[in-house]
């Protein structure tokens, strides 16, 4: 069993609340730079820049979860993260008809990126993605389910744009794989005021919107190899595998 | 005033939670972050919001909310339109905006 450094929540100049300097190759090389073995790439409500990233991510050891940071009708954020590249295709058409068509404002909000592995830009998109979704929770991670994917409400302990401050408390139905806290809070101290959570897994991530950002908070996967079945196997605890969080 | 009684004055439609219709209103609270409501709503207060999810039916009850104003047409989930029958705490509905219907329940509960 390995333990490899991963930091699953990182968006790129696709989301128009990054850095312009968050390009795949850029977060690529930092991340190697500090040592990271896994990142994921989640942008608001688009998948667009994660098959390029994990191109350039295979170059130099890096292994990239492909997903996307989709905002829920409640405005709840969850990470949703997806194996095939055919599953990330069909998730962006779904995303594609969610997302209201509200033209982006590139003074407010700045760009929506999608780029390729010389940085050159492709395309714009037009409509704002940090937008929430015509899509509520369940229908989200029944759509992930469908897919294969693993389901993750972000930073929950965060006051603002979590499943926490909108719904007050996790639905006790919800099916998530597991739930990020960012890093405002103390793992255990949350958990100690949230003890109905205590049974779930719990991951740590920087949300980087910045270069500086990337790999501020991280956790250890330890698991046999890099693979999206390994993850899973992570997150769920099986067969000696586990997610140890650092904060 | 009673939840019937403001939901006859305001023309809105009564969805669920027939059984609390005659609950007293004593004031109101207008917020969609459940996380908000959950701090500092108040017993017998009417609440307006936009969100549908059955959170909401737990926090009213957790609250001792008198009913829920759901606001621009919206309708609650079936889960949580079934909570709204079994705890008796009614979900109306209005076609009006959250700063029209808000304004209306306040002059009428100030008279």
């Amino acid at each position: 069993m390995h333990s490899f450094k991963s930091d699953l929540h990182i968006h790129t100049v696709l989301s128009p609340c990054a850095d312009l300097d968050m390009s795949p190759t850029n977060i690529i090389d930092r991340a190697k730079q500090l040592g990271l073995q896994c990142i994921g790439i989640t942008d608001h409500n688009s998948t667009l820049n994660a098959k390029v990233a994990r191109k350039l991510g295979e170059k130099q050891d890096i292994f990239v979860l492909m997903g996307a940071e989709v905002t829920s009708k409640e405005e709840a954020h969850c990470l949703c993260f997806f194996e095939k590249e055919e599953e990330l295709d069909s998730f962006q058409v779904w995303l594609d008809e969610k997302l209201p068509k509200i033209e982006l404002d590139t003074n407010i909000f700045g760009y929506q990126l999608v780029v390729n592995e010389e940085e050159e830009i492709l395309d714009e998109k037009p409509y704002l993605l940090i937008s929430a979704i015509d899509a509520d929770i369940e229908q989200i991670y029944e759509k992930v389910h469908s897919l294969n994917g693993l389901f993750i409400p972000a930073h929950i302990n965060k006051p603002a744009n979590s499943l926490i401050s909108q719904l007050g408390f996790i639905p006790p139905d919800i099916k998530a794989d597991a739930f990020e806290i960012s890093n405002l809070s103390i793992k255990n101290e949350f958990i100690k005021k949230n003890a109905y959570l205590k049974n779930y897994q719990f991951l740590q991530d920087s949300d980087a919107h910045f270069l500086s950002a990337l790999g501020s908070m991280y956790c250890n996967f330890v698991m046999e190899e890099r693979t999206f079945e390994e993850f899973r196997l992570a997150i769920k605890g099986i067969d000696g595998r586990k997610v140890e969080t650092i904060k | 005033m009673t939840v019937r009684q403001l939901a006859q004055e305001l023309n809105m439609n009564i969805i669920s939670g027939e059984k609390g219709l005659d609950n007293p209103i004593e004031g109101g609270y207008t917020s969609d972050l459940l996380s908000d409501v959950m701090g500092n709503s108040e017993m017998g207060q009417c609440w307006i919001t936009l969100q549908t999810h059955k959170n909401i039916m737990a926090i009213a009850s957790l609250k001792e909310i008198a009913c829920i104003v759901l606001v621009k047409g919206l309708l609650p989930n079936d889960d949580t339109k079934q909570q709204s029958n079994e705890e008796g705490i009614p979900i109306l509905s209005t076609q009006k905006e959250t700063f029209e219907i808000t304004g209306e329940i306040y002059s009428l509960l100030k008279k």
